[in-house]
C-alpha cells in the first residue's frame, strides 16, 4: 500500500488547495495519519474510497479525541554584544502563548477488496466551544452512522449532513458530553466506593432544604 | 402525516404503544420491543413501526448498560483496564483480553514468547467455539425451539468454561492475558483436557447438525429472511461471521496474520445468500475450522516461558504514540485504539465494538419482514449488550 506521504501528494494533486498534511506517529506502531481540512473532507473521502489503487471501502473505526487548550512556553534567546569587549550577554525571554484546544475525529480505513490498511484520517474542529462542526462521512461509509452519533453524544462534535444525529448512548435529555477531558460530573453523582459521610455531605449540599432542618435527606 | 407528529398515549413508562394515522397504509402502530424482553439478549430496545404485522420502520435504542467504559479506561492504568475488558463482551473475555493486550504490545513494541502465542490461539479458538455454540442455541430459542437446543449448546459451553476456570480461576471474567504474555501457565493435564475437548467437539457438532441443520421449521424461518447484500455489508462496516455469510472473504486472522495464525492451516467459510440461514450455517462451519486450528495448536505447542522477561506490568508507561489494533473476535473485528502521552494512563482508550457496528444495518435487514422475523434476524447478528453499550 502507498505511504501516507504518497496518498497526501495524490490528494493534493487531485484537490489543489485542499489542506492535507501527514501527522506522524512517534510510537513503534508508526501508524501515521492524514489530517484533512473540513471543507474538502467529504470529497477526499469519496476519492479514497473509489480510487483504484486504494479502494478504502471499509471504514472500520470512528472515534473522537479531545485536546484541551495548552499553554505553550517559547524561549527565545537574545544576545547583546558587550560594549566593554567581553563575551556577549545572553538574555532569555519567555513568551507564553495559548494554543486553543480542539476536538478531533479519527477514521480508520481499510480495503476489503485489496486487503490493505489502515489509512488513518483526522479531522479537527476549530475549537472546543462554539465551532464544533465537521462534515459527516456517513454518506461515504455507512458504518459511520452509529459511530458518528456516538462521537456527537460523548464529545459534542456536530456532524453536518448526518442523516440522524441524535444521542445514542446517553439519554436524550442529558446535557454535556462525558468523554471530554474537562467534563465535571453533576454534584449528586456517586460512585460506589464513596465514603458514606461524603455522600451525606453532598446530599445536604444538593438538597439544602432537607439538610437545613437537620433531618436526614 | 408523519409518525412523530402524533402525541403519544400517556403512560407512566413513556410512550409504549401509539397508533398513528398514515395516508397510505391506514393505521400504523408504533411498538416498543424491549428493553426487557428475552429475545433482545439483554437490555436493548427496538422502536418498531408496524403496518399490520410488517415492519415499516425500526430504530434501535441503546445505552441501558452504558457505564462509559472508555472514560474509566482513561482514568486507570493500562493494566487496570485488563479485567474491565472482560465485561465488554462477557461471553468472550479471552478474545477481548487478547485484543487489548495486542494493542498495548503494539503501542509499546513488546514481544510475546511463543508458548504464550500458542496459548492465546488455543483460548481464542475455544472462545469462538463457545460463542458460536451459544449463538446456535439462542438462535433456535429465538425462532421458537424452546429450551432443548439451547441446553445442548450450554452443555458443551460448560466444558469449555471448565477449561477456562482451570486455567484462569474464573469461568467468564478470565482476566488472563498480560502485555507480553499470559498470566499463568497451563496446569498439569490441562492441555490433555483441551485435546480431549477438541477431539470430541466434532461429534457434538454432528449430533447438533443432525437435529437442527436440516430442520424444516428452521429453514422456513430463516431462509431468505434478512438478506444482506455484500456491498452494503462492507460499506456498513459489518465484520465477522455476518460479513462472511454475505459472501465477502475477509477474515482478520488471514488478512492481518496477527499472532501466529499464518502458521495454521484453516479455511474461511463463505455464505452464498447472506440470509439468516447462512449466518447460522457459517458459524457451524467456522466451528469446524476452529477445531482444526485447535488440534494443530495443541499438537505443536512448545515448552518455554509464558511471559516476556522484559515485560513490565506495574509502573508501565509506553512512549508517546498511538495505535489501532484489531483481531478477529467471534462476533467480528474487535479493535482497540490507544493514544499514549507517555503517562501511566492512556490519553485515549477506545474500543471498536463489533456487535455495536453490526447493528447499523438492523433496520435495513428487518424492513418488510414480520416481528417474529425481526427477532430471528437480531438473534443471527449476535450481539452482547455489555459490548454494544460499553
Amino acid at each position: 500500500m502507498e505511504s501516507p506521504e504518497q496518498i497526501r501528494d495524490r490528494v493534493l494533486a487531485r484537490f489543489p488547495g485542499a489542506p492535507a498534511a501527514v501527522v506522524s506517529n512517534p510510537g513503534p506502531a508508526a501508524q501515521h495519519s492524514l489530517l484533512l481540512g473540513a471543507e474538502h473532507a467529504r470529497a477526499v473521502a469519496e476519492f479514497l474510497r473509489d480510487d483504484p489503487l486504494l479502494r478504502l471501502d471499509f471504514c472500520s473505526n470512528v472515534t473522537g479525541v479531545d485536546w484541551l487548550d495548552r499553554e505553550l512556553v517559547e524561549t527565545s534567546r537574545v544576545s547583546t554584544p558587550d560594549p566593554a569587549g567581553g563575551p556577549p550577554r545572553v538574555t532569555e525571554a519567555k513568551t507564553r502563548r495559548l494554543q486553543a484546544g480542539y476536538l478531533e475525529v479519527v477514521y480508520h480505513l481499510y480495503s476489503v477488496a485489496l486487503k490493505h490498511g489502515p489509512v488513518v484520517l483526522r479531522l479537527r474542529t476549530a475549537n472546543r466551544t462554539d465551532s464544533v462542526e465537521l462534515p459527516s462521512l456517513t454518506p461515504v461509509w455507512r458504518s459511520c452512522e452509529f459511530q458518528e452519533r456516538e462521537v456527537f453524544d460523548l464529545y459534542g462534535v456536530v456532524f453536518r449532513g448526518h442523516p440522524d444525529l441524535r444521542r445514542i448512548l446517553m439519554w436524550d435529555g442529558f446535557k454535556d458530553h462525558p468523554m471530554r477531558k474537562d467534563y465535571a460530573e453533576p454534584d449528586d453523582y456517586e460512585w460506589e466506593p464513596t465514603p458514606h459521610a461524603e455522600v451525606m455531605a453532598k446530599a445536604r449540599r444538593h438538597y439544602p432544604a432537607a439538610g437545613a432542618g437537620g433531618a436526614e435527606p | 402525516m408523519s409518525v412523530s407528529d402524533n402525541p403519544p398515549l400517556e403512560s407512566p413508562a413513556g410512550p409504549l404503544v401509539r397508533s398513528v394515522r398514515d395516508d397510505f397504509h391506514g393505521d400504523l402502530l408504533e411498538v416498543s420491543m424491549g428493553p426487557h424482553h428475552p429475545s433482545t439478549h439483554g437490555v436493548f430496545r427496538m422502536v418498531v413501526t408496524l403496518d399490520g404485522e410488517t415492519i415499516a420502520k425500526l430504530k434501535p435504542v441503546f445505552g441501558y448498560l452504558h457505564r462509559n467504559h472508555e472514560k474509566i479506561g482513561e482514568n486507570t492504568s493500562y493494566l487496570g483496564s485488563m479485567p474491565y475488558t472482560d465485561r465488554l463482551d462477557y461471553l468472550c473475555s479471552m478474545t477481548n483480553n487478547w485484543a487489548y493486550a495486542l494493542a498495548v504490545e503494539r503501542l509499546s513494541g513488546q514481544a510475546v514468547p511463543e508458548r504464550a502465542e500458542y496459548l492465546r490461539i488455543i483460548l481464542a479458538e475455544l472462545t469462538r467455539l463457545l460463542n458460536h455454540t451459544c449463538l446456535a442455541g439462542f438462535l433456535l430459542q429465538d425462532s421458537g425451539a424452546s429450551g432443548t437446543p439451547l441446553m445442548y449448546a450450554f452443555r458443551e459451553r460448560e466444558k469449555i468454561l471448565d477449561l477456562f476456570e482451570a486455567l484462569s480461576g474464573s469461568r467468564m471474567m478470565c482476566n488472563y492475558q498480560r502485555f507480553g504474555g499470559c498470566r499463568a501457565d497451563a496446569p498439569p493435564g490441562w492441555l490433555d483436557a483441551a485435546r480431549a475437548l477438541a477431539g470430541g467437539f466434532g461429534r457434538f457438532l454432528d449430533e447438533y447438525e443432525e437435529l437442527i441443520t436440516g430442520n424444516e421449521i428452521l429453514m422456513a424461518r430463516t431462509q431468505g429472511v434478512g438478506r444482506l447484500p455484500a456491498a452494503l455489508a462492507v460499506s456498513a462496516g459489518v465484520t465477522g461471521p455476518m460479513l462472511r455469510a454475505a459472501g465477502v472473504d475477509y477474515d482478520v486472522r488471514k488478512v492481518d496474520g496477527y499472532g501466529l495464525y499464518p502458521r495454521f492451516n484453516f479455511r474461511v467459510p463463505l455464505g452464498a445468500h447472506g440470509d439468516t440461514y447462512d449466518r447460522y450455517m457459517i458459524r457451524i462451519l467456522e466451528m469446524r475450522e476452529s477445531i482444526k486450528i485447535l488440534q494443530q495448536a495443541l499438537r505443536d505447542i512448545p515448552d518455554g516461558p509464558i511471559m516476556d522477561p522484559k515485560a513490565r506490568l506495574r509502573g508501565f508507561r509506553p512512549k508517546q504514540g498511538e495505535v489501532y489494533s484489531r483481531i478477529e473476535g467471534p462476533k467480528g473485528e474487535i479493535g482497540f485504539y490507544l493514544i499514549s502521552d507517555g503517562g501511566p494512563n492512556p490519553y485515549r482508550y477506545r474500543v471498536r465494538p463489533p456487535s455495536f457496528i453490526n447493528l447499523t444495518l438492523l433496520e435495513d435487514l428487518c424492513l418488510g419482514h414480520t416481528v417474529a422475523d425481526a427477532v430471528v434476524i437480531l438473534g443471527s447478528i449476535d450481539i452482547v449488550l455489555g459490548e454494544v453499550d460499553r
